[in-house]
């Protein structure tokens, strides 16, 4: 099993944060992946290299500012579960914490990289804290 | 007078794999030539035994601990010092042919830059830099990449694709289904990652990297300055060179090397002496990173397995050599060959049965450390004696030596002075010590290891990790023993120069920026 975590400070709200992090539609806005669908409890995500990944919306905690998914019905990934969590530091300051823990443990690097470009980007969209 | 540099990489090349450095089946009388008319480095050390920290250190002049590359997976930073972006604010003309390996292979989100050139159909990608020019990736205006197979996203890769698909999956799957490197065997003996390959050598990627690189120098002026980093992918795993080659080198017809302990409580007893991850491996109860199969078991392998793969290493290096061959009868051809600086060498050494292991991993020994390394100053810049260095020299110190070539400062961030041309000028330059470190950090396996290569002393300390608490290390005196089987760690008679040693690294090795890059990828 490989187990990431990747994370970063901000500068705005957690309410604000979560409002955007939270939609898991929106994801493709802040993740390196070319699109989003999102039907249901089901969101199918495209990567840059054609790959697409089905996956189960697992959580939507609007209360805890928790989202959580899992990629199903993929030959290669036998154990997945994602995890976001928007933990708030200050009025105006925020924790984003990604984790993934994934089999095969290899794929873990490879999301925990993508993780490591979404928050960077999340960082430039609402600033360093 | 045009000043020109040919640097030519293998990758995980053995020092004893040439002809000049004694090897005794290969033959390689190009590299041979080269060095016969400069000088042969016999003690040559890499930063660090894997590619990425290797390979980084050749590119900036620095140590893993300032360039932070600490393992393969770790990108090298796209702003990091770059020689070759030196050469080019010069007015050089700068290529990369071959495995540049900076940035992680294993990228499904196409994070990297140099896995998407070959899909946006470019040579490089230019940045703004911090004093608003436009200048190339790392400083290479020119860069068409390759590694050791067929599939994935670099140049050769979709060449083959295009031109020869069904050549694709000729090559042996370095991967296996759960993306780890892959145990299974194949040619005669079943030896890991061998396979008879029925490619037509012409495709096959140490051809296609030495026709690229002649297409790409016969484009270049008579007047232009350049500098061309010609990388071969091989001899690196897999051991899959074209059949039609194999009848080069007959396995059943080779001795076992020298490092190979056929006694097999012998060997355990040797490798009981060193730190608890070499026997850890050996009977796979401890994988400590992604340059060895994690399902395959080293002390299932047998002799002839060990005699099988080393052919085939043998056959890679002789095409290696036949591929340089014809990118120096261009240079005669067009002229240029008095004109050229050729620095050969590789990023890092390979098992290949000693102590009865294959691939690579946290093991600071010759099998891995000792490389090669030849430097044939052009003549019609230098009146060179050809010469043997003995005194121990880093590939940290090949930025600094392309710089002096071209006749420019030695850049501020390099760490390490240009090589010496003969043991007379290695103390003046600085050449007391080469460090080599080793960091793995994977899913709570840690093994971190500093080094200290001086004269003919090896020292190797162990860092508090998942196997070690610190105390524990290697000692070895290559004079009186070559193959590392005695580990004087422990002996009290050798306390003295294992501290000096000691302290001797500590004082010198720098401080690694915290915290450390995080590890995008396996590879």
């Amino acid at each position: 099993m490989g187990s990431v975590r990747r994370h970063a400070v901000l500068a705005s709200s957690a309410e604000a944060v979560w409002g955007f992090v939270g939609r898991p539609e929106l994801l493709h806005e802040w993740f390196p992946i070319s699109s989003t669908r999102v039907e249901g409890d089901k969101r199918w995500i495209t990567l840059p290299s054609g790959i697409t990944f089905e996956e189960q919306i697992l959580l939507v905690d609007n209360d805890l500012r928790r989202f959580q998914y899992s990629i199903i019905n993929n030959p290669l990934i036998t154990r997945h579960v994602g995890t976001v969590d928007v933990i708030a530091l200050a009025a105006d300051r925020c924790i984003v914490v990604y984790g993934t823990d994934i089999e095969p443990e290899v794929l873990g690097l490879a999301i925990g990289a993508a993780a490591g470009d979404g928050l960077r980007t999340l960082r430039e969209r609402f600033g360093e804290g | 007078m045009p000043r020109r540099i040919l640097f030519v990489t293998t990758d995980q090349q053995r020092y004893d794999g040439l002809g000049c450095n004694g090897g005794t089946i290969a033959r390689t009388p190009v590299i041979d030539s080269i060095a016969g008319e400069g000088i042969r480095y016999t003690r040559a050390i890499p930063s660090n035994v894997v590619c990425m920290p290797s390979r980084s250190t050749m590119l900036t002049g620095q140590h893993v601990a300032t360039h932070g590359v600490w393992m393969n997976g770790v990108a090298l930073p796209v702003d990091a010092p770059s020689i070759a972006m030196d050469l080019w604010r010069n007015g050089w003309r700068t290529a990369l042919i071959g495995k540049a390996h900076f940035e992680p292979f294993l990228d499904p989100f196409a994070l990297f830059t140099e896995n998407t050139l070959a899909s946006l159909g470019e040579e490089s990608v230019y940045r703004e830099s911090a004093n608003g020019r436009r200048e190339p990736h790392r400083g290479f205006e020119h860069m068409e990449l390759a590694t050791h197979n067929g599939m994935g996203p670099l140049h050769y890769a979709k060449w083959l694709r295009e031109n020869h698909p069904e050549a694709v999956g000729m090559l042996y799957p370095i991967l296996n289904a759960q993306l780890q490197v892959n145990e299974a065997g194949g040619g005669d003996t079943g030896a890991p990652q061998v396979k008879h390959n029925p490619i037509p050598r012409e495709w096959y990627h140490t051809d296609w990297v030495a026709d690229r690189a002649v297409s790409w120098l016969d484009t270049q002026n008579d007047s232009d300055d350049w500098f061309c980093w010609v990388s071969f992918p091989d001899p690196h795993h897999a051991w899959d060179p074209p059949m039609s080659e194999l009848h080069r080198v007959d396995w059943r017809q080779l001795d076992m090397p020298a490092g190979w302990v056929d006694d097999p409580v012998e060997r355990e007893r040797i490798l009981a002496t060193k730190p608890a991850h070499w026997l850890g491996w050996y009977h796979g109860t401890f994988v400590s990173n992604y340059e060895a199969p994690a399902r395959w078991v080293p002390s299932t392998l047998t002799a002839d397995q060990v005699r099988e793969v080393n052919a085939m290493v043998h056959i890679q290096n002789e095409l290696v050599d036949e591929a340089l061959g014809r990118i120096i009868g261009l240079l005669r051809r067009k002229g240029w060959y008095d004109d050229v600086d050729v620095v050969f060498t590789t990023d890092h050494g390979e098992f290949q049965g000693d102590f009865g292991l294959l691939f690579k991993g946290p093991y600071h020994v010759d099998s891995l450390m000792r490389l090669p390394l030849v430097w044939r100053p052009a003549p019609s810049r230098a009146a060179v004696t050809p010469a043997t260095v003995d005194t121990p020299v880093g590939l940290v110190s090949l930025a600094a030596t392309f710089a002096d070539i071209a006749g420019l400062p030695r850049p501020d961030y390099t760490e390490s002075a240009r090589l010496p041309l003969d043991d007379g000028e290695a103390a003046g330059l600085g050449h007391e010590r080469v460090l080599t470190e080793w960091d793995s950090v994977l899913f709570g396996k840690i093994v971190s290891l500093r080094t200290i290569t001086r004269g003919s002393w090896v020292c190797t300390a162990t860092l508090p990790g998942s196997v070690h608490d610190g105390t524990d290390g290697e000692l070895y005196d290559l004079s009186n023993d070559p193959l590392q089987h005695v580990n004087l760690w422990h002996d009290a008679s050798h306390r003295a120069m294992r501290d000096d040693l000691l302290e001797d690294m500590w004082r010198t090795l720098p401080h690694a920026a915290a915290p450390r890059r995080a590890c995008d990828a396996p590879v």
